[in-house]
């Protein structure tokens, strides 16, 4: 496998918590990740886990008072991105990194046509005429499956359908051709047909330019059709990760194995889920060993406490439980 | 639950459907130009059919703008429909005065998709939940109607001495429980419930199935599901009712619609879910185009611009329910008119 595009390490990114002002909460807290290009990672987890921050963060899209913690790193294409200048910072952004979110219609202007806002898109990066910018925005287009690609370029978005504003947002982050694209739950707004075919686009245009995609959802599903590599968050950490058939067929960590079997499937009817008691602890009462101690079913002394390592399961897949630890330990020791 | 064979016709024909949808048209008219006179109508519900039995859950599926959640509300007479008839337990709420319509607001209850849009910011809890006691008489002091808040509170697994506080201080989950309390407080026989779990996190979303499942066997209740997400359909559902820009396309038990899907859109839409299985293969051919605004349908068959079987008559003219061994489906494929050709 090729060297990573994007490596991140110990990132940590902090809200301030409670009454006096010093006092800060980690919303992300110590993951680290890295993407290869071409290849597909997906950060699953339910809401509030810290992926979406993951995200603006390697983008330094982070708002005051929230802030990214000293000792985190971000490496992309050899380059640090926490020790960039602004100007800098501001020229990778859609040139080496591209982001694209839930809901297409609050990321475009209304009253701008489509068309304008993407051959702004592409003459922001690049030097080049504005005929030469249509030619290459129609283009783009056409590539993403949008129909009469000419004619559609002088709509305003609201004349667009939710699957067909969402084709604009890819081609916009496309025509500067980004080695990096961040998808925040990319087709949770659009109806399964129209999801299906977005995912299949995305599919195709990855293999075609050799894009790395970093993939933020909640939806197994999604995760299955798109992703080559899974990491699964629970309240600002990594549970657990591997390649998607080690995550999806063999999980290992009792938060993924929950939340594997709580999904309602077509081939599972009229039978109960499986549930995962409780609910996600809120931000600043997190548990202080394991996150997942209050609601696991697996959980005995050492889950409160102390937090649970990484064990390695396979040179992809990885798993932060004490109870897995456990059995390891127990398993490995040799028995006479 | 074992299929009954369809012997004779109307094998699925319980004696005693508590709704019964019957051509029902809800059209909302667009209006324009000076004198804001009605331009056209969007035909939002457009000929609708529908039956629930009794202590049974029908999911009424379809994608953005096909004019679920319009069915969902003409039942509640929150839209006045221009067409068709609504029995409940045989009688014509559209033909009933708004006095002798509140009988029926008491029988039919909705929970709705976001839960902090429904819950009052300044209400405590027991206050929401004692809203509808309170309008319909239910207790007869203060206290009694208290008490029956603290039960309502058990019912949907929330603790009894929480009813003082405020929805803020409830997660997602709990405030979907707080709605569905609420909802039972007046004892309602069907409840809507429109994408009521659409909006949460899959490890709440199944404690929420969980809870409307065992409610259901409790209580003898029967639910109207409006859903998108086919997998909660599969959870929950008996009978499945496919809508189409305004058109049911096709109706069934659960395991027919999912194991045997006759009309093309169910096929599509069924292909196109993604799966947690790995490996099931690649995806059969989905590429099925956008949606047409559901302002300006298609003629002929509503689907046909994006069916993948399309053949000479879908553009031509409307197809009709046909029956196919017992199920109803809205295909020239299975019209023997065309069928036999």
């Amino acid at each position: 496998m090729s060297a990573p595009l994007l490596t991140v390490e110990d990132l940590t990114v902090s809200f301030p918590a409670g009454r006096d002002g010093n006092a800060r909460a980690p919303v992300v807290d110590g993951i680290s990740l890295d993407v290869s290009p071409g290849e597909v990672l997906a950060l699953v987890g339910e809401s509030g886990c810290g992926k979406s921050m993951t995200a603006l963060a390697i983008l330094r899209l982070i708002a005051k008072p929230g802030r990214i913690e000293p000792g985190s790193r971000i490496v992309f294409d050899d380059r640090d991105i926490l020790a960039l200048k602004v100007t800098r910072m501001r020229a990778l952004r859609g040139a080496g990194i591209a982001m694209i979110f839930q809901e297409p219609m609050s990321s475009l202007n209304p009253v701008r046509t489509v068309g304008n806002q993407v051959t702004e898109a592409i003459r922001l990066h690049e030097r080049v005429s504005a005929a030469a910018a249509r030619d290459r925005a129609t283009q783009m287009f056409k590539r993403v499956g949008i129909p009469d690609p000419a004619g559609r370029l002088a709509a305003y978005p609201h004349q667009l359908s939710g699957g067909l504003r969402q084709r604009v947002m890819i081609a916009m982050m496309l025509v500067v051709q980004p080695r990096l694209l961040i998808a925040d739950e990319p087709t949770t707004a659009l109806d399964v047909t129209v999801q299906a075919q977005i995912l299949a686009l995305l599919r195709e245009l990855k293999d075609e330019l050799g894009m790395a995609i970093l993939l933020i959802t909640h939806d197994f599903g999604v995760v299955n059709e798109l992703a080559d590599r899974v990491a699964v968050m629970y309240a600002g950490r990594i549970a657990e990760r591997g390649t998607r058939s080690e995550v999806l067929g063999r999980p290992m960590h009792p938060y993924t194995q929950g939340l594997l079997r709580s999904i309602p499937r077509l081939s599972h009817r009229g039978e109960a889920l499986a549930e995962i008691e409780g609910v996600v602890p809120s931000l600043g009462s997190w548990p202080t060993g394991c996150r997942f101690a209050t609601r696991c079913p697996k959980v005995f002394e050492p889950c409160d406490g102390t937090v649970p390592e990484s064990v390695v399961l396979s040179a992809s897949h990885h798993a932060a439980c004490h109870e897995i630890a456990q059995r390891r330990r127990t398993a490995g020791t040799p028995s006479k | 639950m074992s299929a009954t064979a369809s012997s004779a016709d109307g094998a699925n024909q319980n004696a005693d459907p508590l709704l019964k949808i019957d051509g029902l048209k809800t059209w909302y008219p667009v209006r324009g130009g000076v004198l804001q006179r009605v331009r056209r109508w969007v035909r939002a519900v457009d000929g609708v059919d529908l039956e629930i039995c009794r202590g049974q859950t029908l999911a009424l599926v379809g994608e953005s703008g096909c004019g679920k959640t319009t069915v969902g509300r003409s039942v509640l007479k929150l839209e006045q429909p221009r067409q068709g008839r609504i029995l409940f337990e045989g009688t014509d709420i559209l033909s009933l005065s708004r006095r002798a319509m509140r009988r029926y607001r008491r029988s039919i209850q909705i929970v709705f998709q976001d839960p902090n849009a429904s819950l009052d910011p300044r209400m405590t809890v027991r206050d929401a939940v004692a809203e509808g006691l309170n309008a319909f008489r239910i207790g007869r002091t203060a206290a009694d109607r208290t008490r029956r808040v603290g039960e309502l509170m058990e019912m949907v697994r929330l603790d009894p001495d929480h009813m003082w506080r405020y929805p803020h201080e409830f997660s997602g989950g709990q405030k979907q429980r707080i709605c569905i309390a609420r909802a039972l407080a007046v004892e309602p026989e069907l409840l809507i419930c429109d994408e009521s779990v659409s909006a949460l996190d899959v490890s709440i979303q199944a404690q929420i199935l969980n809870l409307l499942r065992a409610l259901q066997t409790e209580l003898g209740l029967t639910y109207l599901f409006i859903t998108h997400d086919l997998g909660v359909v599969g959870n929950i559902a008996d009978q499945v009712a496919v809508m189409y820009l305004g058109q049911i396309v096709e109706t069934g038990t659960i395991a027919q619609i999912f194991d045997a899907p006759q009309h093309p859109y169910t096929q599509a839409l069924l292909a196109s879910v993604p799966r947690v299985e790995l490996d099931l293969g690649p995806p059969a051919a989905r590429a099925i185009g956008d949606a047409p605004d559901p302002s300006d349908p298609p003629p002929g068959c509503r689907f046909h611009p994006r069916c993948p079987k399309v053949f000479e008559p879908c553009a031509v003219s409307e197809p009709n329910m046909v029956d196919i061994s017992g199920r109803p489906c809205r295909c020239f494929l299975y019209d023997p008119a065309h069928a036999s050709r």
